[in-house]
């Protein structure tokens, strides 16, 4: 069945076809609709699940590992100021090494607040342990939420799983999704077994009591660790067998016209395919252009990124966030990731799209050129920041007005 | 207590909660545990929030024949709503039997049952939820050391008020939880356990969100030797100071009314945390005031 959905229906189709049991929910702009979504069919009688509406998404994501840890499968999500609020409880979920789904639909974080998107609200969640994917299409966010369950129960893992897509940009988007058979999603997705580790009278189990010492803290954190690892290698299983039985790809990196390449932009979410239509028309005036974009980003797949970069010549790393006095964090990831290479390419950081903020045509045609005059000079520049004069123009008329000494007419 | 409420209120089981764990000497809080586990028993899951009791459970032991999840401070009964719903789940779809069925038992100190947790607290019972509630009330941030929380008294030192005392006033958490509807509440101590024991068997048989309120004379914090922690707890009742009382079906009820209270000074001058108000000077003004808050409760009860 081919429907036009919005990245929340998508969302929200990949819940109601993994036959979710639990939904523990807060709203948050723009991540509201997927919940509505959810509700609606419940009390139509679509899904068989129970809903129940916390008064906090510190409390959410609690009710969400805890009934996990009780041994039903559980979905929900949030976004933005939501997601740093049970941010302390991320950690215990993945401490607590419960298998569930949690979609994050990015948005800018305050202060000042807006509702439009970037990413630093999913790169805080990046090191609590949570697996990370990341969505451009709608339809890659039906099918994320598809895989995130597949991996984060399979008992080699048994992690929490963050998928994410770009407020406004992919939450409110219409785009054809192919929307698979509940039958054809259960043969590739079991229903949940919880295993023994779980509450029920007559198997008592006591859950993320505490440890004395850096001993078995640092055992339990690296056993995370390894399980995180571990699951990039069962990723690559997985979507090879969604693939066999959906017929779409799902690599842990996607890359695109990346084989004879000489630069690349690297990119993350649903800008991604303005990047890509920029390597078109780049490719359409003679340049060796490429596209490198992470679907999963925890576990960071440094193996499949060296593969690609190995022998570029240069690489425009476009982040949608910025780490305060240091710069974008994508580029900062893969500089480590690439620093063992002997032929790595020079790496220049551009961020941009902060908040929603545009990323043009043009834009993506003057970072190739800056990445080129670089690669000449053999010396990378600066971070650049994406902001013209006409932006810097219209904020100070902003500020005069605020100030109350600029002309309002 | 006559001799056959205390028979037919006893416990038919002891020591379900295994000796030997970490908490202090002499610790009230432990002592009303001890009490309400042999009556909850192993079919529960406690969902703590940080606090004292949150060291019970030290790896790879615990004294829980029962289940047991650490969440954080703001939100064990969010923790015990996801618990409630998931067992309602499995037992709907008949994926666990009846006997798997496990109650949800929320255990806090002050510090969260009053202050960072009370949202989540607030809300669950707002949703109705099926659970108790065990708040072990030292009226203080204990384990790490003492300091005031929003129920610790007018003029207790603690090692935040370290001179005159905490200048608050003890937030009456019963009547938030009053405030609520809720199924049951009641305050209770571990010193007066046939009192207790009627409470957590009235809890139990009850369904909803049910709260009891143990004061938890603490050695440690309030300063005093550890074997007088049972007179402590008998003074805090005896003075009038902790009122023992259960809120059920839209009514409070006085489940012991001292008949002649003790004087409030006869409680307050064993504690270090008062002993400001008796040496160098004794301050009879203060003394007068927060004897006149004890009066004032017993007097406006009619």
């Amino acid at each position: 069945m081919r429907e036009l959905l919005t990245g929340n229906k998508a969302a929200a189709w990949g819940a109601r076809l993994a036959d979710v049991d639990y939904l523990p929910v807060f709203p948050i702009t723009p991540q509201t609709e997927i919940i509505e979504t959810l509700a609606e069919w419940i009390d139509h009688g679509r899904i068989d699940a129970r809903l129940t509406i916390l008064e906090s998404e510190h409390s959410m994501v609690t009710a969400a590992g805890a009934a996990a840890a009780t041994g039903v499968r559980v979905f929900t999500a949030t976004s933005s100021q939501g997601l740093l609020y049970a941010m302390e409880m991320l950690y215990n979920l993945a401490g607590w090494r419960v298998p569930l789904v949690l979609v994050n639909v990015s948005r800018g974080l305050s202060a000042p607040i807006t509702l439009e998107p970037d990413h630093n609200d999913v790169l805080a969640a990046r090191d609590c342990g949570f697996l990370q994917l990341h969505c451009t299409t709608c339809q890659e966010v039906l099918d994320s939420v598809l895989l995130g369950y597949r991996l984060a129960e399979d008992m080699r893992v048994r992690l929490p799983v963050l998928v994410n897509l770009d407020g406004f940009y992919l939450s409110f988007t219409r785009e054809p999704v192919e929307i698979p058979s509940a039958e054809q999603v259960r043969a590739f997705l079991p229903p949940f077994h919880p295993g023994s580790n779980r509450f029920a009278g007559g198997t008592p189990v006591s859950q993320a009591v505490a440890v004395l010492g850096g001993t078995p803290y640092s055992y339990f954190r690296y056993q995370a660790h390894l399980a995180s690892l571990e699951a990039g290698r069962i990723f690559g299983r997985i979507a090879q067998e969604f693939e066999a039985r959906f017929g779409r790809s799902f690599e842990a990196v996607e890359d695109y016209h990346c084989d004879d390449a000489e630069i690349l932009f690297v990119m993350i979410g649903s800008f991604a395919s303005k990047a890509r239509a920029a390597v078109d028309s780049l490719r359409a005036s003679g340049q060796k252009v490429g596209l490198v974009r992470p679907r999963l980003l925890r576990p960071f797949p440094v193996a499949s990124l060296v593969r690609l970069f190995e022998g570029k010549a240069g690489v425009a790393v476009v982040d949608q966030n910025l780490s305060n006095g240091s710069g974008g964090i994508l580029h900062t990831e893969l500089a480590a990731a690439l620093y063992p290479l002997s032929k790595r390419p020079l790496l220049v950081s551009f961020v941009g799209g902060l908040g929603g903020r545009d990323i043009t045509a043009g834009e993506f045609f003057a970072m190739h050129d800056v990445v080129r005059r670089a690669v000449g000079t053999g010396q990378a520049p600066p971070p650049r920041l994406l902001f013209t004069k006409d932006e810097l123009a219209a904020v100070r008329h902003m500020q005069d007005i605020a100030a109350g000494t600029g002309e309002t007419s | 207590m006559t001799e056959s409420a205390d028979k037919r209120c006893g416990s038919a089981k002891t020591g379900t909660l295994a000796p030997g764990t970490p908490m202090c000497a002499g610790c009230g809080g432990l002592q009303a545990l001890h009490q309400i586990y042999d009556l909850l028993g192993d079919r529960t899951v406690f969902v703590n929030a940080a606090g004292c009791m949150t060291l019970l459970s030290i790896y790879p032991y615990t004294p829980f024949p029962g289940s047991w999840l650490y969440t954080a401070m703001a939100c064990a009964p969010a923790g015990a709503q996801g618990i409630r719903d998931a067992l309602d789940l499995l037992l709907s779809k008949k994926r666990i039997r009846t006997k798997q069925d496990l109650l949800p038992v929320v255990l806090t100190g002050d510090g969260a049952a009053y202050g960072i947790g009370l949202s989540a607290t607030s809300a669950a019972i707002d949703r109705g939820l099926d659970f108790l509630y065990i708040c072990y009330d030292n009226e203080g941030y204990g384990n790490t050391g003492h300091q005031s929380s929003a129920a610790t008294p007018t003029g207790a030192r603690t090692a935040t008020s370290r001179v005159d005392g905490f200048a608050g006033i003890k937030k009456d958490l019963f009547s938030i939880w009053c405030a609520h509807r809720p199924a049951y509440v009641a305050t209770a101590i571990g010193s007066e356990p046939a009192d207790l024991s009627k409470k957590v068997k009235k809890a139990l048989s009850l369904r909803g969100p049910r709260l009891l309120l143990v004061l938890a004379p603490c050695p440690t914090g309030w300063g005093f030797e550890p074997a007088r922690m049972v007179d402590i707890g008998k003074l805090a009742v005896e003075t009038g100071s902790w009122p023992l009382k259960e809120y059920v079906d839209g009514m409070i009820r006085h489940t012991h009314i001292p008949s002649r209270r003790v004087p409030l000074e006869d409680y307050l001058c064993l504690q270090g945390r008062f002993r400001h108000l008796f040496k160098p000077v004794r301050e009879d003004e203060r003394l007068s005031g927060l004897q006149h808050r004890v009066d004032d409760y017993w007097a406006n009860l009619k």
